[in-house]
């Protein structure tokens, strides 16, 4: 949803670009596929229209400036850029420390929204940062979150204050404040409040929600929300911030492929910012919101920052300074290294997911071959190169038909998928060589040398094979 | 008919105005039914004549339902496998309890297979369910095999001829291939022993257009054959599972309206569709 949100974009934006001069029609014209592209990504109505009103508002005012700047479509697109920026949020904002220690951080939200999860990883967050966090458990309605969080807790080695076993029993108001009593007595400077998710309507909860609030006194209520939700993240929004109040939002599930609507309706309608953003099922997938980085992803600018900070992480520093240091005094680059680079790569993630962190990546020709994207190639490549005897991994060139259908046994492939990967393997090489004596002017950074023999995605496969029709109607309606 | 009532009374009073087509576009898109599918609507009634609009509007929503069978599987002879499966945090856990009261409550045997191994005590969550409405569950190891759970579980509800064998799975993202992978061996798994019947994707009626993708995601590595929609009672409106359904056909069974075991109904299309232009 996301990444066909950043393709409208830039679409809308080549035509304008197509232009050169622009007139009020023009900027109408792409107001209408900025809206259309806004509402398919769960914006709220109203702020597509708030959206589209002050975007008019701005390109009218300066228009006769944009005509006279050399590319007046990538003007507009400044404009809109700090436009998504503005409402994400401006920069990023960081957890207000109470002067009296303990600061409390008090979570709300939905069912499912994450809450559980997320006190975990916040509190690892705020843990790695030097503090003493304590987490208090007065989500006492689903069954076993208390369990869940006890657990959570002593996976990321923060202590949790649990006097209730939950499942209905015990009072969270009372939890909450004993929490609070508990934590400074120990002495912990931060308390973190976990308490049951509730549906904006239910005013019983709510009323309990806000009691939980009186008790503690938090320094921070964050508003947990899913980042798939669709048009009703406005009005539940609301009901938290008038029932309970809140101060900053936290998206989680950022690492689904929806999250342009969700961020943009609740700071907008709100004017609340979003602090955090959960990133997946690990408790350090988990960082401070970047109102920048995600504009610039919902224009398909490309998260360069991100993708440079996870190359960071699964490039480990061993690696990357054996590699660099082979590529400076002029060794070869061995099938070995292609395969500790492949290992690499995989910790990364998805590859369509990385690649779709490059710029222009949700460009239409692009974007197809991303989708065509075979993840079992590496693996296939991978296999390839294990097959291999150290030998042949240093030398290649010993490579002859004989080792070649050995490999290709060996690994379960074809001699011609053997022969093509060296053949691209050898190319990569040579790049590697020129580059070293100059002749290549291509800086890479460390530890991100050459997807040597990257597998390519297959450019021109065709895509409408006649396959059997499923027997299953609904699977059926698939395919078509 | 709730239908926008006051607005449909003051269009069939004389012209429909622009502010009142933005005004039916707008509350649509407001349900969750998608840009697409609204614009559409709106084609469609402006072609009307102005007094049936709102039947128009009803209609062709109501034609957009999937034409598959709404009913729970069951098979007379051997134990009928259902699998829960979707996106976290959507309720899977809770309406796999749902549906072992509502089974108990047609005097059904069922057998609970906890293969939610990954998230903290997940299966705790289930344990405490089961005990509750007096079913057996078959547990894992934390962090284990799910798919070796879930066979452990087919082989015992094949032995003891169980009429129900509920699997609940771990929450997944879609865009996880690697964990949808692991949905689909369960899945295979499970068929050594058992044919699966049913497979429920269980959607958060609060889900915007996102859910498209999701249902097809799960289609492609499961099967998918009935949705779950959540969170009914609150206030979204849940129109993502129309969508859902006009572009895969697979039918909603049924709806989920609070955490308590009964909050379960059975998919009934014309409160639904009420409810949505409410």
């Amino acid at each position: 949803m996301f990444e066909s949100l950043s393709a409208k974009f830039q679409g809308a934006f080549a035509s304008l670009r197509s232009k050169g001069r622009l007139k009020s029609g023009d900027i109408a014209e792409i107001s209408n596929e900025i809206r259309s592209a806004l509402l398919d990504s769960d914006v709220a109505l109203s702020v597509v229209d708030f959206f589209i009103g002050e975007l008019k508002a701005r390109t009218d005012l300066v228009l006769e400036d944009l005509n006279k700047s050399t590319n007046p479509a990538n003007a507009v697109f400044e404009i809109v850029n700090s436009l998504l920026i503005e409402i994400l949020g401006g920069s990023a904002r960081r957890i207000r420390l109470a002067k009296n220690p303990p600061t409390v951080i008090l979570l709300t939200g939905l069912q499912g929204a994450g809450k559980t999860s997320l006190a975990g990883k916040l509190a690892k967050y705020l843990k790695d940062q030097g503090n003493t966090p304590l987490l208090v458990a007065s989500d006492l309605q689903r069954p076993n979150a208390v369990t869940q969080l006890q657990v959570v807790g002593e996976s990321v080695g923060v202590p949790v204050f649990a006097p209730e076993p939950g499942n209905g029993v015990g009072d969270p108001i009372t939890v909450a404040k004993n929490g609070l009593a508990f934590a400074k007595d120990k002495l912990h400077n931060i308390v973190i409040v976990d308490t049951a998710g509730r549906l904006g309507v239910d005013a019983q909860l709510m009323k309990e929600a806000k009691s939980i609030r009186d008790v503690v006194n938090p320094d921070e209520v964050l508003y947990v929300v899913d980042a798939m939700v669709g048009q009703d993240a406005v009005n539940t929004a609301k009901a938290f911030l008038d029932g309970v109040g809140f101060d900053a939002i936290v998206l989680t599930k950022l690492d689904g492929d929806a999250r342009g609507g969700a961020a943009l309706s609740i700071t907008q309608v709100t004017g609340k910012p979003i602090m955090f953003a959960a990133t997946g099922e690990k408790v350090t997938d988990f960082d401070l919101f970047y109102p920048d980085r995600m504009a610039s992803r919902i224009l398909g600018l490309g998260d360069i920052a991100t993708l440079a900070e996870q190359a960071k992480g699964a490039f480990d520093s061993d690696t990357a300074s054996k590699l660099e240091s082979k590529f400076a005094s002029g060794e070869d680059f061995t099938l070995d290294d292609f395969l500790a680079q492949l290992e690499a790569m995989k910790k990364m993630g998805s590859m369509t997911k990385l690649l779709g962190m490059l710029p222009g990546a949700n460009s239409g020709a692009m974007k197809k071959q991303l989708e065509q994207f075979d993840e079992g190639e590496l693996v296939k490549t991978q296999s390839i190169v294990q097959s291999m005897t150290p030998l042949e991994r240093n030398d290649p060139k010993v490579l002859n038909g004989s080792r070649r259908s050995r490999i290709a046994k060996g690994s379960g492939r074809q001699v011609s998928d053997v022969n093509s990967l060296v053949e691209r393997f050898s190319q990569a090489q040579k790049v590697m060589k020129q580059m070293r004596s100059g002749k290549g002017g291509m800086q890479l950074p460390p530890g991100m040398a050459l997807p040597a023999g990257m597998p390519k995605a297959p450019a021109a496969k065709v895509i409408n094979k006649k396959k059997s029709r499923s027997g299953n109607p609904a699977k059926r309606a698939l395919e078509s | 008919m709730a239908l926008f009532s006051k607005l449909f009374a003051k269009i069939r009073g004389g012209q429909t105005s622009q502010s009142d087509w933005a005004e039916i576009h707008d509350s649509l898109i407001a349900a969750d039914l998608g840009a697409k599918n609204a614009a559409e609507i709106i084609e469609i009634a402006k072609k009307t004549k102005s007094d049936d609009i709102s039947e128009a509007i009803f209609n062709s929503l109501k034609s957009w339902l999937s034409q598959n069978s709404r009913a729970l599987a069951t098979n007379s002879v051997r134990t009928t496998t259902v699998m829960i499966v979707g996106v976290n945090g959507t309720g899977k856990t809770t309406s796999t309890a749902k549906l072992v009261s509502h089974l108990k409550s047609e005097n059904r045997t069922v057998l609970l297979a906890a293969a939610d191994t990954f998230r903290a005590a997940a299966v705790e969550q289930l344990q405490t369910w089961a005990q509750r409405l007096n079913v057996e569950v078959v547990t894992g190891p934390v962090n284990g095999d799910p798919a070796s759970v879930a066979f452990e579980a087919a082989t015992k509800a094949k032995e003891e001829n169980t009429n129900y064998l509920i699997i609940d799975t771990a929450g997944r993202l879609h865009t996880k291939s690697g964990l949808m992978d692991e949905l689909g061996k369960v899945r295979r798994v499970v068929e050594k022993v058992l044919p699966i019947d049913e497979v429920l994707l269980v959607v958060d009626a609060t889900t915007g257009q996102n859910g498209i993708v999701q249902a097809k995601v799960f289609m492609e590595s499961v099967v998918v054959t009935g949705l779950i929609l959540t969170k009914m009672d609150g206030s979204a409106k849940g129109g993502i599972a129309l969508a859902i359904e006009r572009e895969t056909g697979i039918p909603v069974k049924f709806i989920g309206t609070g955490e308590g075991a009964s909050d379960l109904e059975v998919f009934v299309a014309e409160p639904y569709l009420n409810g949505l232009l409410a």
